[in-house]
């Protein structure tokens, strides 16, 4: 367990900054106390200070999962979500896709999302900003990159791709074993 | 009469100066007659050691001597040449080696990547028929040369290569290089065997040196400072070279960051973001593209009949300003996106 290099915190930034925007002072700016990312085996988590101190005690190796794991860092350097970090990404999103509930299951599979099962669209998006996507009735189903601004939308044909799949709550069930496995 | 006393009394007497066969013991000794051994583990008499210690010990050996010839007595015992001889069993005690023990043979590198692999060595004829030479040809050693010689007695130029280029120079040059290379695998197959520390290779030129032999060396290089690289300039996209035996040269790493730092972690994190967030730029373009062309879409779906076609003879301007009919084709501008790798269609502006 290590506290992010300075040049690993900027990628995890910038990459955080991509989906929340400036929503990201606020995990860090909490009122209940302070939270801080941590790094172990490449991948990040998101913890409140006292349970790293508790979490300090085990050795790094045999350590399995502290607080939230938000992603992983690549082995060429760049920082993927996982689909656990949708519990900090959803609440604070600034972009939003709805997805049709004809279309929900298709993207639950790990299908990109077409403009046909394009329900709602935050107004202004624009092109391959980080996006979460939500069901008709509001319940976060993963996350995406929009791969048509808001108004290229409103163009497209109905095949036409609206939001490359990224990370969806399917992953729970799909990559059960190795969401949470340590071996990397 | 006297005579058989006499025979009888040396007898009595020579009886008395030797000692019985048979021997008692607190502690039953343990014989191994295969090793002709004797274990006594009777505790030593410390009184009559001290006394008299050579006498005790003689004592004590012709007691366990006699023990261990009993045993040897009861064996199996045969005539050769006028001797007695015993059939000893095999011996049962285990010796310690003297030696240590034999280590199994390192395995060289490909060997030990077939035997993952399940790969069997398939032994070679010693012979193969080449048809080419329409005789047995050897597979290796005598006269395999002179048979390779006489096969290839004329090579084909490629289609690509230089015509100048001696093709029979270049073949020889790569088994050369072959061998050489064999020799340095070999060598590092006893490197490894014997777990000796190398110096690192270091740079081998452009030519010879891999993608990631010259990362390594790029990151030496860096580090070769007295502040161990720390100070360096990075560029934007840098590698860092990975693997065993250089994470320790990559500069700043060396070291866990600490926890307790000068700036809090929550303040320094804040700086970061806001450094991250500030980078964007202020204005962002797509954005601005996409409100525009809203604003126009809804200009013109606010006042339709401006953008109706004029009726009459269309009025040139004296500049050459263009006027489109409502027959020619509208102009395709690509959905807002420029492909520079295209040519522009229609008429040619100067």
């Amino acid at each position: 367990m290590k506290r992010l290099s300075d040049e690993r915190a900027k990628i995890f930034f910038e990459k955080l900054t991509k989906y929340i925007g400036t929503n990201a002072k606020q995990l860090i700016d909490r009122p209940d106390g302070t939270y801080c990312f941590r790094e172990n085996k490449n991948k990040v988590y998101y913890a409140s200070e006292k349970l790293i101190k508790l979490a300090e005690n085990i050795k790094p190796k045999d350590l399995v999962c502290v607080g939230t794991c938000l992603g992983k860092f690549s082995k060429t350097n760049k920082f993927k979500f996982s689909i656990t970090a949708l519990n900090y990404l959803a609440p604070y999103a600034q972009y939003k896709i709805w997805v049709k509930s004809s279309c929900e299951q298709q993207f639950l599979y790990g299908n990109h999302i077409s403009k046909s099962g394009l329900g709602r669209i935050t107004e202004n998006t624009p092109k391959y900003q980080g996006a979460v996507v939500y069901s008709m009735s509001d319940v976060p189903l993963g996350f995406g990159v929009v791969a048509r601004s808001t108004s290229d939308c409103k163009m497209a044909d109905p095949l036409a791709t609206v939001c490359f799949h990224q990370s969806d709550i399917g992953e729970y069930l799909r990559s059960e074993d190795t969401l949470f496995s340590t071996i990397m | 009469m006297d005579i058989v006393k006499n025979v009888l009394e040396k007898e009595q007497r020579d009886l008395e100066r030797f000692k019985s066969i048979e021997v008692e013991k607190h502690i039953e000794c343990r014989t191994d007659p295969g090793m002709l051994m004797c274990t006594d583990p009777n505790e030593l008499d410390e009184k009559s050691l001290k006394s008299d210690k050579q006498k005790y010990l003689l004592d004590l050996t012709r007691d366990n001597v006699q023990i261990l010839l009993n045993e040897i007595w009861e064996l199996e015992t045969d005539r050769v040449e006028e001797c007695i001889v015993a059939k000893l069993p095999p011996p049962a005690y285990i010796l310690p080696r003297s030696r240590k023990c034999p280590v199994a043979k390192q395995l060289t590198k490909w060997e030990k990547f077939a035997k993952e692999k399940g790969i069997k060595k398939t032994k070679k004829d010693k012979k193969t028929f080449d048809t080419e030479l329409d005789k047995w040809v050897p597979t290796y050693g005598y006269k395999r040369a002179q048979a390779e010689k006489d096969k290839t007695w004329v090579l084909e130029v490629p289609k690509n290569a230089d015509p100048m280029e001696d093709q029979f120079q270049k073949k020889l040059d790569m088994r050369s290089e072959k061998v050489a290379k064999n020799e340095v695998q070999r060598m590092k197959n006893i490197v490894r065997a014997k777990k000796v520390d190398v110096p690192r290779t270091g740079y081998l030129g452009p030519e010879a040196a891999s993608s990631s032999e010259l990362l390594t060396a790029a990151t030496i290089a860096k580090s070769s400072t007295a502040s161990v690289g720390k100070f360096q300039e990075k560029l934007t996209k840098e590698k860092v070279a990975r693997g065993i035996g250089v994470k320790e040269l990559i500069p700043g790493s060396k070291r866990k960051a600490s926890h307790i730092t000068e700036v809090p972690e929550k303040v320094h994190n804040l700086e970061l973001i806001n450094s991250v967030l500030s980078k964007k730029p202020k204005m962002d373009v797509d954005k601005a593209i996409s409100v525009q062309k809203r604003e126009a879409r809804e200009e013109r779906e606010a006042n339709p009949q401006q953008k109706k076609p004029r009726k009459g003879g269309s009025k040139r301007s004296k500049k050459g300003g263009k006027i489109h009919s409502s027959k020619s084709k509208k102009p395709k501008a690509g959905g807002g996106e420029r492909d520079f790798k295209k040519r522009a269609g229609g008429r040619k502006r100067r």
